[in-house]
C-alpha cells in the first residue's frame, strides 16, 4: 500500500454527498475531512495510500479515487503544452 | 490510465435522467449493496440487457428505478413471483431480485420458501435491515429480540427469522450472507450467486440508521458499521465458538453449495423428453 502513497487523485462529487461521515471515520490515513455544511471534503490527499474504502463504501457513488496525471509531477511544462494543444483544438 | 475503476464503472450503470442523490437518508447501507452488485455484474462481464433486477416495495424497491437493467418495481412481496415467470419466459437471462427483510421474509415468505423449494435459477438478494424502514420504523421478521422499535417501544417479543437457516431448511442451491461493511467479501459471494444455476439467497446486513439504529444507542450511522465490524466472523470461525459467544456475533460468508439441476433446466429436459417420445409415437 505504501509505494501508492501520494499518487491518488481523491474527488468528492458535492451534490451526491450526504455526508453520513463513513468515509471521514474509517479512512486508515484520513485523508478526508467534514465541512460545516455536513458535506466530505478531500484535505490531506498526499497521505492517501488508496486503500478504497471510501470508494467503496460510499453509499451515494460521490468519491472517486484515480491516478494522479503522471505527466504532471515528471514533466509540469510538458502537461500545460498538451493542455494548450487540446484547447486549441476544441 | 484510462482505466475505469471503482466508483466510475458505477456510474455507467446509473441511469442518470433519474434524480440524484437518490431517496436514501445518509449512511444508509442499501446504496453500498446497489454498487456491490453492479460491481459483480460488471466483473462477471453480462451485458446490461441480459440482466433483470426484479424488485419489490420498501427502501430496497427504490434501488430498480437507478439500475440501467432490465427492471420491474412490482407488488409487495411478490417480487419472486414476478422474477419466477421472467425466467420461465425467458432462462437465459440473469434474474437478480432485490427485496427486504419484511419484503421477503413476511409478505413475500411464501414465496421465498417455495422458489427455494423448487430451485428456480433465480437470485435473491435480501437486504435485511432489522426494520420496516419506508413505512416508518415497525418491528419486522428480522427485528432481533429485545430491541426498541415504533412498534415495540418495550423490545420486540419475539425471536428473529435466520433467513440463512430458512433457505438451507427450503432447499436453496446456494445460501450466504454479507454485511455492507465488508464490502468485497460481499461482492464475491453475490459473483458466485449470480453464476450459480438453481435458487441462490444473499443476505446483506445493511444498516437502518434513521429508523433502527437511533432508537437502539447507535447515535451516528458509523456507529452501525462500527457494530458490523466487530459483530461479523466468518462462518468456519462463528462454529467453533461456544453458545454463550455465539450471541451477539454475525457469521458471514457461505453456508450452503449444492449443486442440484435449477427448475428450468429440469422443465425444458422434461419437454424435450416428452416432444421425443411423441415423435417416435407418431411414427
Amino acid at each position: 500500500m505504501k509505494k501508492h502513497k501520494g499518487k491518488s487523485k481523491v474527488t468528492v462529487y458535492p451534490d451526491w454527498c450526504k455526508g453520513c461521515g463513513i468515509c471521514v471515520e474509517f479512512c486508515p490515513s484520513k485523508v478526508l475531512d467534514l465541512t460545516d455544511q455536513g458535506k466530505a471534503v478531500v484535505a490531506r490527499e498526499e497521505d492517501c495510500i488508496r486503500c478504497g474504502f471510501c470508494e467503496l463504501h460510499c453509499p451515494d457513488f460521490a468519491i472517486i479515487v484515480k491516478d494522479k496525471e503522471p505527466v504532471e509531477a515528471d514533466n509540469p511544462t510538458k502537461i500545460a503544452a498538451k493542455k494548450n494543444a487540446t484547447g486549441k483544438g476544441a | 490510465m484510462n482505466e475505469i475503476t471503482g466508483n466510475e464503472i458505477i456510474h455507467q450503470y446509473l441511469r442518470h435522467n433519474k434524480k440524484f442523490p437518490h431517496v436514501l437518508c445518509p449512511g444508509c447501507g442499501h446504496g453500498i449493496v446497489l454498487g456491490t452488485l453492479i460491481r459483480s455484474i460488471h466483473s462477471l462481464n453480462i451485458p446490461k440487457d441480459d440482466v433483470v433486477i426484479v424488485a419489490g416495495i420498501g427502501c430496497s424497491g427504490r434501488l430498480a428505478v437507478y439500475v440501467d437493467f432490465n427492471t420491474v418495481h412490482t407488488t409487495h412481496g411478490r417480487a419472486l413471483s414476478f422474477a419466477t415467470g421472467i425466467k420461465m419466459a425467458n432462462p437465459k437471462l440473469n434474474v437478480i431480485t432485490i427485496m427486504g427483510d419484511g419484503d421477503a421474509l413476511s409478505i413475500g415468505g411464501n414465496h421465498l420458501i417455495h422458489a427455494a423449494r423448487r430451485n428456480i435459477g433465480v437470485t435473491a438478494l435480501i437486504l435485511n435491515n432489522n426494520i420496516y424502514g419506508m413505512t416508518g420504523g415497525q418491528s419486522s421478521p428480522a427485528t432481533p429480540m429485545g430491541a426498541t422499535t415504533m412498534t415495540n417501544p418495550f423490545g420486540q417479543l419475539d425471536k428473529s427469522f435466520d433467513t440463512v437457516e430458512l433457505a438451507r431448511g427450503a432447499g436453496a442451491n446456494y445460501v450466504a450472507r454479507g454485511t455492507t461493511f465488508h464490502v468485497k467479501k460481499l461482492e464475491k459471494v453475490l459473483t458466485d450467486a449470480i453464476e450459480r444455476p438453481g435458487f441462490s439467497v444473499v443476505e446483506a446486513i445493511t444498516p437502518c440508521h434513521t429508523q433502527y439504529g437511533r432508537k437502539n444507542k447507535y447515535k451516528t450511522p458509523v456507529d452501525m458499521y462500527k457494530w458490523m465490524k466487530k459483530a461479523a466472523i466468518p462462518v468456519d470461525r462463528y462454529n467453533e465458538l461456544s453458545e454463550a459467544e455465539k450471541e451477539d456475533r454475525l457469521a458471514i460468508g457461505v453456508f450452503v453449495e449444492r449443486d442440484q439441476p435449477g427448475f428450468e433446466e429440469r422443465y425444458f429436459d422434461l419437454k424435450a423428453k416428452l416432444q421425443a417420445q411423441e415423435e417416435k409415437g407418431g411414427k
